[in-house]
C-alpha cells in the first residue's frame, strides 16, 4: 500500500483541479435538490442573481448587489468543492486499492503443465496442486495425496489436521495452509464477484449509503431550514405591519432578507455533511480497513463488548517453542542440541521457533555441526515425525535424531527396542495439560526429553487491551482450546473474560446473549466458522487472511489482518460522530450571533423616537452600515 | 426582602408538598393490582384491564377527546335549554363555541368570552368543569405513556389509558378539588345555584352580582392547570380571588400538580437523579424567569413615571402580579391576577418566552414535562454526537425517526404561531381586534397566538379575541399545539418502548449531569430564541427600548 499511497499524493495536486471543476458541474439542480439546505442557499443564489440583472437593466447595480451575490454563489461553490475533493480522494483510494490487490495464486493443473494463475480466476471444477507451505487458494475436495494441514486459521484449533483424498477427511478450506506433503485439490467453490469490488465501488461513492445518524441529521437540519424560511418571511411582515402596512420591498431589503436567510440557514453543517461521510470511509481505508457501510464505521464506535477469536488475533496462531525439558540423566546441552538437529531443515513455524529458541538460550549454533553429513527427514503424515540423519563421509547413518507427536514416537522407540521413560512421559503429560504441544526428541532409540510448544501471544497485545478497556469496551477471547489452555492465554493477554472450546453455534449464542443483555457487540475473527458470529455481531470484521466466507459476512475487513485495528475502527467512527456533532453545535449557536450581526441591518429605522434609531442598541457589533454586517 | 421570603416560601412549599403528591401519584397510578376505581369504570363498560400499544394508547385519546369535544359544543351552544340557567344567558354561535370548546378539551382555557355574562351554570359545571378535570387527566396520561415507552424494554405495551385517566381524575384531582373548594368557600367564594345577588354600593346603587358556583370551580382551575375563570377578571375580581390567603394559596396551586408531576417521574425511574436533572433545569429556568420579570416590573415607566400600576389589581403588590404572570406561564396554567397588557415590557418577554418555548418549565399538568422530554431527546441526540456515540437515552437509541418527530413536535407549533401572527397582522380581520398600533399591537397578536399553540389560555387583555378570525385561528392554533405535540409524544413512546435498552458504559453520555443541564437549558434557550427572536425584538423588546428614552 506504501506503493499506492506515493501514488495517491503524486495526484493531489490533479485532483484538485478536477474537484473544482466538479464543483461547478454540481451546480445542476439536480444534484443540488439532494441537500435540501444548501438547496435554499443555491435558490438564494438565484434570486439574487436575478435581482443584480434586473438592476442591470436599470443601471441601478450597485457594488452591495453583486458583493451579496457573489458571495452567495461561493457559498454553494464552497459546499460543492467540500463534496468533490471528498469524492475525488475516494476514487484515487479505490484506484490505488484496485491496483494493489494481489490474490493468492493458485497452481492449477492442467494436464501435464502447471500454470500459475490468482485465486480470483479460479473457476469450479479446476485441479489445483498445494504443496508445502502453500495456502490453500478455494474450498474444495482433495483428488490426490495426503498431507497435514494447518487449519488454524479458519477453526481455531492450534494443530494441524490430515487431509487426505476419499472418505471422510478430504475437504480442504481456502486460506488453509500444506504443511507437509501434497495434494491436489478439485476446486468446489467458485469465487463469485470478487468481494472487493464491491468494496472498491463502495468507496468510490457511488453507492454510498446514509448512515443513520446521517439522515437523523439530515432531517433537524431540514426542519431548521424551514424555520428559518418562515422567520425571514414572517419577519418581513411584522415589518410591513410595523412600517404601516405598504407591502412594498425594495432590492436592498430583498437582498438583506435572502442573506439573512442563508447565514441562518445551517450552512456550515449542511455543506460538509456528505463531505464528512466520505472522509470517514476513506480514513478508515488509509488505516488498511475496507468498510462495507459508513453505518458499520459509526455503529464501531458504539461497541462496548469485542469478541476476539484467539488464534491469529491474541496469539501467532503457530506454535512456538517455550521450553525443552530433559529426561532423567541427560544433560539440557544434549537436549538442545539433538533438538536442534532435528529441527535445523524444518521449514514449518514450529521447527523454525525451536531453531531460534535454541540459539538464543544455547547458544547452539550451525557451525558446530558438520553441514554435509546431515540428511533432513521432513514430516509426514504417516510417521507424524521428522527429524535428521548423521552420515559419515561414506554415507553411512551414524545416528538419528527425531522429534514428533508423544504417543508416535513411544510406538517408534518400542518399535527399536529403546526404552521410553516415564518421565519423558510425565513432561509430555503435564504440556498437554497446559494446553501445550509436546514433542519428544530422541536420538536412536534413546529419548532425550521433550519440547515444549506454546502458543505465544502477540507483542504489545496487552497495552492494546488496556486501552480498550480504558474506552469502555470489554474483550472476550473466543478460543476451540479447553478451558485450562484459555484460562492461562486469557490471563495472559490480559482479556476481561474467555469462551474455551467454543464451536460456532457458541460463539453465537454468546453474541446474542450479550447484545440481549443491551450490549453493542463487536467480532474479530478470519475463520469460516467465525461466519455466524461475523454477521450476527452489530460489526463484524474480518482479517483478509480469513476466508472468503468470514469476508461476505462481516461488514469490514481489514487488509493488514490485524486484530487491533479495531482501535483505529472505533476512533474513526467516533470522530465521524463528533465531527457532525460539532459542526451542528456550532451551526445552531453561532445563528444567535448572526441574528445579532444582521438583524440590525434589516431593522434600521423601524423604532425611531426623537430621531434615535432605538433597535439599534442589538447592533452590539458596532457595525456602521448594514451592507457591512453582512 | 419580603418579595424574596415569598417566592422562597412558595417554592419550598410547592417542592414539600408536590414530593408528597408526586410519591402517592407514582405509586397508586402504576399500581398493576385492580382497584376500586378501575371496577367502577369497569362497571360502566369500559375496558380498564387490557394493555394498550401506542396506537391504541392514541386512538382512545382522540377519541376520548373526541367526545369531550362534541359533548361540550353541544352544551354551550344549547344551554338556554338547558336546566340551571337563572340568568337566561342565550345559546352561543358556533365559531365562538367551537373556541370554547377547543379551549377547555385542550386544556387551555383560553376566553373569549366573559365568564359571568356568557355561560349559563350548567355550562359551566357540567360544560367546562368537566373538561377542567379530564383534560387534565389526559395530560398526565400522555406524561405516563411517554415515562414508559422509556422504561420498558423491547415491549410494546404503553398502559392502559382509561385506567390512567380515571385514576388520576379520581384518586387525585377529585379530593384535591373538594378540599381546595371547601377552602376557598370558607375564604369568601360564592359557591351557589343562585345567579345573581343584590348589593348596595357605598353610593347607595343596587348593583345585581352574577354569582354561582365559584369556588368549585376555581379549586380545579387552578389544580388542573386550567385557568379558566368564572368571572372575565379571572383571579383579579374579589370572588375569584377574595383574600391575601387565597392569593398566596392559588399560587401554590398553580405550581403543585405540575411539580407533583416530576416528582412522580422521579419516583418511576430507577435512577432518580435523571428526574433531579430535570427538575432543576425547570427549576432555574423559573428562578430566572421571574427574577428578569421582577427586575422589569420594578422599572419605572417612563410615560407614566410611576410603577407599572395602570391594568393591575391595587390588591396585590406589583410583584405578585408579575409573579403570578410568570408563573402561569411557565406552567401553562393562564390564569391572572393582573391584566398583562399592563406589565412591564420585560415581564411580557419572559411570559411570552415561557409560553413560546412550549411551557416545558413544570408546565401544564402532565403536559409540561412530556415536553419537557421532546427537548431532552434534542439535547440528547446533538450532545451525543459531540461525544462521539450514537445517541441514547435510559439506554434507547434515538433514531432517525425519533429525531423526525422530535423536530416536528419541537419546531411546527413555534412556525405555525409566527405564520398565524404574520396573517392577523397583515389582515383587516387580524387587525381590527387590536387595541393598540404598532409595537404593543404585535406583542397583543403574538401574546394570544403563543397563548394558545402553549395551551396557555392566559390572555393579555387588549385584543377582543371574540371574532370569526380570531375564534378560528386560535382555535386551531390550540388543537396544533396540543395535538402536534400528543402525536409525536405516543409515537416516540412507542418506538423507544420496543427497542432494548443498552447498556450504559464509560463511553455512555450520562444524563443526569450537571454538564448536561445547562447543555438542555441552551438548548432550550436557543431553539427559543432561533424561532422567535425576530418577533421578540420588534415586540416586546422594542417596546422596553422605547419605555427607557
Amino acid at each position: 500500500m506504501n506503493e499506492a499511497n506515493t501514488d495517491i499524493d503524486f495526484k493531489k495536486g490533479l485532483d484538485f483541479k478536477n474537484a473544482i471543476i466538479d464543483s461547478f458541474f454540481k451546480l445542476s439542480p439536480r444534484t443540488q435538490i439532494k441537500n435540501p439546505v444548501m438547496f435554499v442557499v443555491y435558490l438564494g443564489c438565484l434570486s439574487t442573481t436575478a435581482v443584480c440583472f434586473v438592476s442591470m437593466i436599470n443601471q441601478t447595480l450597485s457594488f452591495f448587489e453583486i458583493q451579496i451575490t457573489a458571495w452567495l454563489w461561493f457559498t454553494v461553490l464552497f459546499a460543492n468543492f467540500a463534496e468533490a475533493i471528498a469524492e475525488r480522494k475516494g476514487k484515487a483510494q479505490a484506484d490505488s486499492l484496485k491496483k494493489s490487490r494481489t490474490g493468492v495464486n493458485a497452481k492449477v493443473v492442467e494436464g501435464k503443465n502447471i500454470r500459475v494463475m490468482s485465486a480470483d480466476d479460479l473457476k469450479k471444477g479446476m485441479i489445483i496442486l498445494c504443496e508445502i507451505g502453500d495456502l490453500i487458494a478455494a474450498d474444495g475436495e482433495v483428488i490426490e495425496g495426503i498431507a497435514s494441514v494447518d487449519e488454524s486459521a479458519i477453526t481455531g484449533e492450534s494443530a494441524p489436521v490430515i487431509r487426505e483424498a476419499g472418505g471422510d477427511r478430504s475437504g480442504v478450506m481456502a486460506g488453509t495452509r500444506v504443511v507437509s506433503d501434497y495434494i491436489k485439490v478439485m476446486v468446489s467453490c467458485e469465487k463469485g464477484e470478487s468481494y472487493l469490488d464491491k468494496m472498491v465501488a463502495l468507496i468510490e461513492g457511488a453507492e454510498r449509503r446514509k448512515t443513520p445518524n446521517e439522515v437523523a441529521l439530515g432531517i433537524l437540519l431540514v426542519f431548521l431550514t424551514v424555520l428559518f424560511i418562515v422567520c425571514v418571511i414572517t419577519l418581513k411582515f411584522f415589518l410591513i405591519y410595523l412600517k404601516g402596512g405598504t407591502a412594498s420591498i425594495d432590492h436592498k431589503e430583498f437582498l438583506i432578507l435572502i442573506s439573512l436567510l442563508v447565514c441562518l440557514a445551517p450552512t456550515t453543517i449542511g455543506g460538509l455533511l456528505s463531505a464528512i461521510g466520505i472522509s470517514g470511509m476513506e480514513r478508515l481505508l488509509k488505516r488498511n480497513v475496507l468498510a462495507k457501510s459508513g453505518k458499520a464505521v459509526e455503529t464501531a464506535g458504539d461497541i462496548d463488548v469485542l469478541l476476539l477469536d484467539k488464534t491469529g488475533t491474541i496469539t501467532y496462531g503457530a506454535r512456538m517453542c517455550y521450553e525443552i525439558i530433559p529426561a532423567q540423566g541427560v544433560s539440557i546441552d544434549d537436549l538442545a542440541r539433538a533438538a536442534f538437529l532435528a529441527s535445523l531443515e524444518d521449514q514449518t513455524p514450529e521447527g523454525k521457533s525451536i531453531v531460534q529458541f535454541l540459539y538464543q538460550k544455547f547458544n547452539v549454533k550451525k557451525d558446530n555441526q558438520k553441514d554435509d553429513t546431515i540428511c533432513f527427514i521432513p514430516f509426514s503424515a504417516e510417521t507424524r515425525m521428522s527429524g535428521a540423519d548423521l552420515m559419515d563421509a561414506s554415507g553411512k547413518i551414524i545416528s538419528s535424531v527425531r522429534k514428533g507427536a508423544s504417543e508416535s514416537m513411544r510406538q517408534f522407540i518400542i518399535s527399536l527396542h529403546g526404552d521410553y521413560p516415564q518421565s519423558v512421559a510425565d513432561a509430555a503429560k503435564m504440556i498437554s495439560q497446559k494446553g501445550g504441544t509436546p514433542l519428544v526428541v530422541s536420538i536412536d532409540e534413546h529419548v532425550l526429553g521433550v519440547i515444549y510448544l506454546k502458543d505465544i501471544i502477540k507483542q504489545g497485545i496487552q497495552e492494546r487491551f488496556a486501552m480498550l478497556r480504558k474506552i469502555g469496551i470489554r474483550t472476550v477471547m473466543v478460543t476451540g482450546d479447553n478451558p485450562l489452555t484459555a484460562a492461562t492465554i486469557a490471563a495472559e493477554a490480559g482479556v476481561d473474560d474467555f469462551i474455551a472450546e467454543a464451536t460456532p453455534h457458541a460463539k453465537l449464542q454468546r453474541i446474542i446473549d450479550e447484545q440481549e443483555s443491551g450490549h453493542m457487540v463487536g467480532m474479530i475473527g478470519d475463520g469460516t466458522n467465525d461466519a455466524p458470529a461475523l454477521a450476527q455481531a452489530d460489526v463484524g470484521i474480518a482479517m483478509n487472511s480469513g476466508t472468503q466466507a468470514a469476508k461476505e459476512a462481516g461488514n469490514m475487513v481489514d487488509l493488514d489482518s490485524d486484530p487491533t485495528k479495531l482501535l483505529d475502527v472505533v476512533e474513526t467512527g467516533k470522530e465521524l460522530l463528533m465531527a457532525r456533532g460539532a459542526l451542528t453545535a456550532f451551526s445552531i449557536a453561532n445563528d444567535i450571533s448572526k441574528y445579532f450581526t444582521i438583524l440590525p441591518a434589516v431593522l434600521v429605522g423601524v423604532v425611531v423616537i426623537n430621531g434615535h434609531d432605538l433597535l439599534s442598541v442589538l447592533n452590539i457589533l458596532k457595525l456602521k452600515t448594514p451592507e457591512s454586517a453582512i | 426582602m419580603g418579595d424574596v421570603i415569598l417566592v422562597i416560601t412558595l417554592l419550598l412549599i410547592c417542592l414539600g408538598l408536590g414530593a408528597v403528591i408526586g410519591k402517592y401519584m407514582a405509586r397508586s397510578l402504576n399500581d398493576e393490582k385492580i382497584c376500586l376505581t378501575d371496577r367502577f369504570i369497569c362497571r360502566m363498560g369500559i375496558d380498564t384491564k387490557s394493555q394498550m400499544n401506542w396506537k391504541e394508547y392514541l386512538l382512545s385519546t382522540l377519541v376520548f377527546t373526541a367526545f369531550g369535544f362534541i359533548f361540550l359544543q353541544a352544551v354551550i351552544m344549547c344551554q338556554a335549554w338547558l336546566p340551571l340557567n337563572p340568568n337566561h344567558r342565550p345559546n352561543l354561535p358556533f365559531l365562538m363555541a367551537f373556541n370554547i370548546t377547543t379551549s377547555f378539551v385542550t386544556n387551555t382555557n383560553w376566553q373569549n368570552y366573559a365568564g359571568e355574562s356568557t355561560m349559563g351554570l350548567f355550562s359551566q359545571m357540567v360544560g367546562l368543569t368537566v373538561q377542567n378535570f379530564l383534560s387534565a387527566a389526559v395530560g398526565v396520561a400522555v406524561l405516563l405513556a411517554f415515562v414508559r415507552g422509556l422504561l420498558i424494554k423491547e415491549s410494546i405495551t404503553l398502559g392502559n389509558f382509561w385506567k390512567d385517566v380515571s385514576r388520576f381524575t379520581i384518586k387525585i384531582l377529585l379530593p384535591l378539588s373538594i378540599l381546595f373548594a371547601i377552602f376557598f368557600i370558607q375564604q369568601g367564594m360564592p359557591q351557589t345555584f343562585k345567579g345573581t345577588i343584590t348589593a348596595t354600593t357605598l353610593e347607595g346603587k343596587a348593583v345585581k352580582i352574577p354569582v354561582g358556583p365559584v369556588a368549585s370551580q376555581m379549586a380545579i382551575k387552578m389544580i388542573g392547570g386550567n385557568g379558566g375563570g368564572f368571572y372575565n377578571g379571572n383571579a383579579t375580581h374579589p370572588f375569584e380571588n377574595p383574600t391575601p390567603i387565597s392569593n398566596f394559596i392559588q399560587l401554590i396551586l398553580i405550581l403543585l400538580l405540575p411539580v407533583s408531576c416530576v416528582f412522580m417521574l422521579i419516583f418511576m425511574l430507577p435512577n432518580r437523579k435523571e428526574g433531579y436533572m430535570i427538575l432543576s433545569v425547570m427549576g432555574v429556568m423559573l428562578l430566572v424567569g421571574i427574577g428578569i420579570s421582577y427586575w422589569g416590573q420594578s422599572q419605572i415607566n417612563s410615560i407614566t413615571q410611576m410603577k407599572f400600576l395602570e391594568g393591575t389589581e391595587s390588591r396585590f403588590s406589583t410583584f405578585e402580579c408579575s409573579l403570578w404572570s410568570v408563573l402561569t406561564t411557565a406552567v401553562a396554567n393562564g390564569s391572572v391576577n393582573c391584566m398583562h397588557s399592563s406589565l412591564s415590557p420585560l415581564s411580557q418577554l419572559v411570559a411570552l418566552f415561557n409560553m413560546m418555548t412550549g411551557e416545558v418549565i413544570f408546565g401544564g399538568v402532565g403536559s409540561g414535562l412530556y415536553g419537557m422530554f421532546l427537548y431532552v431527546l434534542l439535547t440528547v441526540f446533538l450532545a451525543g454526537l459531540m461525544v462521539g456515540r450514537t445517541p441514547e437515552y435510559f439506554g434507547k437509541k434515538i433514531e432517525t425517526k425519533e429525531v423526525y418527530w422530535v423536530g416536528i413536535a419541537l419546531l411546527f407549533p413555534g412556525l405555525l404561531n409566527l405564520v398565524f401572527s404574520a396573517i392577523a397582522l397583515n389582515t383587516s380581520s387580524g387587525l381590527s381586534s387590536i387595541s393598540h398600533s404598532g409595537e404593543h399591537g404585535l406583542s397583543e397578536v403574538l401574546y394570544a397566538f403563543s397563548s394558545s399553540f402553549g395551551n396557555n389560555g392566559s390572555a393579555f387583555a387588549g385584543l377582543s379575541a371574540n371574532t370569526d378570525f380570531y375564534n378560528t385561528f386560535t382555535g386551531m392554533g390550540m388543537l396544533f399545539g396540543r395535538f402536534i405535540v400528543i402525536v409525536a409524544c405516543l409515537v416516540i413512546a412507542g418506538r423507544l418502548g420496543v427497542k432494548k435498552a443498552i447498556v450504559a458504559g464509560p463511553g455512555t453520555l450520562k444524563t443526569d449531569t450537571t454538564v448536561f443541564a445547562f447543555l438542555l437549558l441552551g438548548v432550550i434557550i436557543v431553539m427559543g430564541a432561533l424561532t422567535f427572536f425576530p418577533a421578540l425584538v420588534l415586540g416586546p423588546i422594542a417596546e422596553h427600548l422605547i419605555m427607557g428614552q
